[in-house]
């Protein structure tokens, strides 16, 4: 035991040192916190301002959307039949619509527009209702407890029983009519983020697991080493070790993109840095946000109140959900693909001999993140759910899914194959590697490894 | 005491049987030569005592008990395959490694310090081992395999590769460390290069050990009784003056000496020879022609296969 620990650290530390690891820890969270910050400059340099209409049919909403130079808003009297049919020849940006509902308060709404919504506007729209209904809720608890209907009075729980999220679903409206459900909802972007960023963690650091193992047998230093220690305490040394990398690489990103998104949307607004530390921010992050703090208050300058609302939309997201999953997923499937990737490795004795076997191995991962575009479409789907089940793409398309939401037992059999799925690859790769990491100067078939894993 | 036996091992690898009832003892504070030549199956014997790989059949025992996982504390290997990770440090890898062997890293600093100053490489511990020469490289690799002071060491095909000057480096310190009680193994197709250094020894060929036991004993038991000797001018015919049964087996001129090659029937002694030889010539010198172990290897392959 305490020898993988030796292992784990050595691999950690070279690779951690390396200067190509302090590239991509700079590069990465440039190129994430770009991905966010330029839709805010552009929507608060933009000075085209936005029509929405807007047909409330509960009335709580009345005069609750604000005008501002971007957006302005105007409340319909017809029906929504008719306003959708005219919705075509007016100025309008969109069409707000939000539904009676008889006994609850409204948490849905559509929202019909010509072209992509503009995420500012969705997420504008979405703050502004939850917030109603929020003070909506509170008053109603309030006049509970004033009438003495609760004896008690638990703030935790009265904040947390008033949290309200809503729904907003877009449609878009095609110039002859026709609808058609769009998704230019945060958690899309996050979908395919997410898949792709898994997708590159597990080909990224499964490469360098293999590369690590062909190093350790060109430089003929393996069988110094297994000498002292077995060659599966190697194995999992290494595969452990480079996760940790990975793991590392990930919470760096994690900090630095909320430094510079956080550093930068506070110049747009004049507000200073000093006022939050990073610590501060990661903890946010890793403890999810709450859109109330963020959401501007009254008074404050216009501009502001936009960023902030781009702001409350990211932090709409569910993000101890997002993170833990993909980090169970990352780490997982990684371990499965690894383990495969160092038996490559261990069966070659250059990498220009791992051609063969590595586009079988990735086949897998390459049809998940082709298909993620048709998940994103329809991602509760039977292409989307067996792909999520099935362990070699599940990392990557259960990414994609859960955004969107995906029931629980769906989640838990995914994870339960992918742990499975992970012993299973872990235990042939030990065969190929232990038998591959002696061999030299052979040129291994398929064959040839289906004998290694039979015999020894 | 034997430090190691090895008793019946078997190994089958796919088709191919790389050791056959194979059965060797290593007593402690020898060395110990395992010869035979390539794919005989030297290599796979030693990864069984490394436990790198496990024997199909057969016992394995270190000092006179089961050899047991935690023993590789206890041995120490330098394979044929040999190296050292290029990009790291020579300091840090040898740590490593020393720690692999279970040192702790305050006794593995001590140890380095030692050896690194011994065989002045100590400017060269934060340098990486891409950057160093062909034989510090070496020096550094016996270091490392000798780092945690092990009781058994062993040594496949331990000179190839290594320059001469690091070859006598080499030798000089594995006698030192058997003077400090460790067994030496040394494994090699090159049984010239080892034969002057060991005590006991075993001979495989095609998977089966053909030969084993104490050097001198085996080299008595192949002694041609054969002697070789110098002599001044001597104008008679050096047969005229020997029995029958005495083997001129060659003569010529070595600068200003005559020599002749005589092999002696056997229970004769060299006095015998050289009490025929004096009244006649005045001799330089004389020396039995001890077998090499290569000439009692290829004497004992073909006995083997004229047997069968």
């Amino acid at each position: 035991m305490k020898k993988i620990l030796l292992i784990i650290r050595r691999e950690y530390l070279t690779r951690v040192k390396k200067r190509s690891f302090i590239i991509m820890t700079i590069l990465g969270p440039l190129l994430m916190a770009g991905i966010v910050i330029v839709p805010i400059y552009i929507a608060t340099t933009t000075n085209e301002t936005k029509q929405v209409a807007v047909i409330d049919e509960t009335g709580l909403f009345y005069e609750k959307f604000k005008m501002s130079d971007n957006i302005r808003f105007h409340y319909l009297e017809t029906d929504i039949k008719s306003a959708k049919e005219n919705f075509g020849k007016s100025d309008d940006y969109a069409l707000l619509y939000i539904p009676r509902t008889e006994i609850a308060l409204p948490v849905n709404a559509i929202l019909y527009a010509g072209t992509q919504i503009n995420i500012n506007v969705k997420s504008y729209i979405r703050n502004v209702m939850s917030k109603r209904i929020e003070d909506l809720k509170l008053e109603a608890q309030l006049r509970d407890i004033t009438n003495g209907n609760s004896s008690q009075v638990d703030l935790d729980n009265l904040l947390r029983s008033i949290k309200t999220s809503v729904d907003i679903s877009t449609i878009k409206i095609g110039s002859d009519g026709e609808e058609e459900k769009s998704y230019t909802e945060v958690s899309m972007v996050l979908a395919i983020f997410g898949a792709i960023l898994i997708y590159f963690f597990i080909f990224m650091f499964g490469s360098q697991v293999m590369r690590g193992v062909i190093e350790e047998k060109t430089s003929r230093i393996v069988e110094v080493i297994i000498s002292s220690v077995k060659p599966f305490q190697l194995m999992m040394g290494k595969i452990i070790g480079v996760a940790m990398v990975g793991l590392t690489q990930f919470a760096l990103w994690v900090v630095f993109t909320f430094i510079i998104i956080t550093a930068v949307t506070s110049t747009f607004t004049g507000k200073t840095m000093s006022q939050e530390n990073p610590k501060q921010l990661t903890e946010q992050l890793t403890g999810g946000f709450d859109p109330g703090q963020v959401i501007s208050l009254p008074g404050e300058p216009q501009q502001e109140e936009m960023t902030n609302e781009v702001m409350a939309a990211i932090s709409s997201i569910d993000f101890p959900v997002m993170i833990g999953s993909f980090l169970f997923f990352f780490l997982f499937g990684y371990l499965m693909y690894a383990a495969l990737f160092a038996a490559i490795g261990g069966a070659v004795d250059s990498e220009a001999d791992t051609q063969q076997f590595i586009l079988p191995l990735t086949a897998p991962l390459i049809l998940a993140i082709v298909m993620a575009q048709f998940i994103v479409q329809d991602p509760d789907g039977p292409m989307a759910f067996w792909l999520s089940i099935v362990p070699f793409t599940s990392p990557v398309v259960m990414m994609i899914r859960i955004p969107f939401g995906v029931p629980f037992y769906e989640v838990a059999i995914s994870m339960t194959l992918l742990l499975l799925g992970f012993l299973a690859t872990t235990w042939v790769a030990a065969k190929i590697y232990r038998t591959g990491i002696l061999m030299y100067g052979k040129k291994v078939s398929y064959k040839e490894l289906w004998k290694w894993i039979r015999h020894s | 005491m034997e430090i190691f036996s090895a008793a019946h091992i078997t190994k089958q690898y796919a088709a191919h049987k790389a050791l056959d009832d194979v059965t060797i003892n290593v007593p402690e504070g020898s060395i110990f030569g395992l010869l035979g030549p390539n794919g005989a199956g030297k290599t796979t014997l030693i990864r069984i005592i490394n436990q790198i790989i496990a024997p199909d059949a057969g016992d394995l025992s270190f000092l006179e008990r089961r050899l047991l996982p935690k023993d590789v504390e206890n041995i120490g290997y330098l394979p044929e395959e040999r190296g050292l990770y290029k990009k790291m440090k020579v300091g840090e890898q040898a740590l490593y490694l020393a720690q692999l062997k279970g040192l702790s890293r305050r006794e593995a600093e001590k140890r380095l310090a030692y050896w690194f100053a011994k065989f002045e490489i100590m400017s060269w511990w934060n340098r990486k081992v891409e950057e160093l020469s062909k034989g510090m490289q070496q020096k550094v690799q016996f270091i490392v395999t000798v780092i945690h002071q092990p009781r058994l060491l062993i040594f496949d095909e331990p000179f190839s590769g290594f320059d001469p000057i690091n070859v006598n480096m080499l030798k000089e310190e594995i006698l030192n460390l058997r003077a400090t009680g460790s067994t030496i193994i040394f494994s090699t197709h090159n049984m010239a290069s080892v034969e002057e250094l060991c005590d006991h020894i075993a001979l495989i060929n095609n998977a089966r050990k053909i030969l084993d036991g104490n050097v001198k004993a085996i080299k008595d038991q192949y002694s041609t009784n054969t002697f070789e000797v110098h002599f001044n001018a001597f104008d008679q015919d050096l047969r005229s003056i020997l029995p029958e049964n005495f083997e001129i087996v060659k003569t010529g001129m070595d600068d200003a000496f005559h020599v002749a090659r005589i092999r002696l029937p056997k229970e004769t002694k060299p006095n015998d020879l050289l009490s025929l030889l004096m009244p006649h010539v005045t001799i330089h010198s004389l020396n039995e022609i001890i077998p090499s172990m290569n000439d009692i290897f290829i004497n004992v392959v073909t006995d083997r296969e004229a047997a069968q």
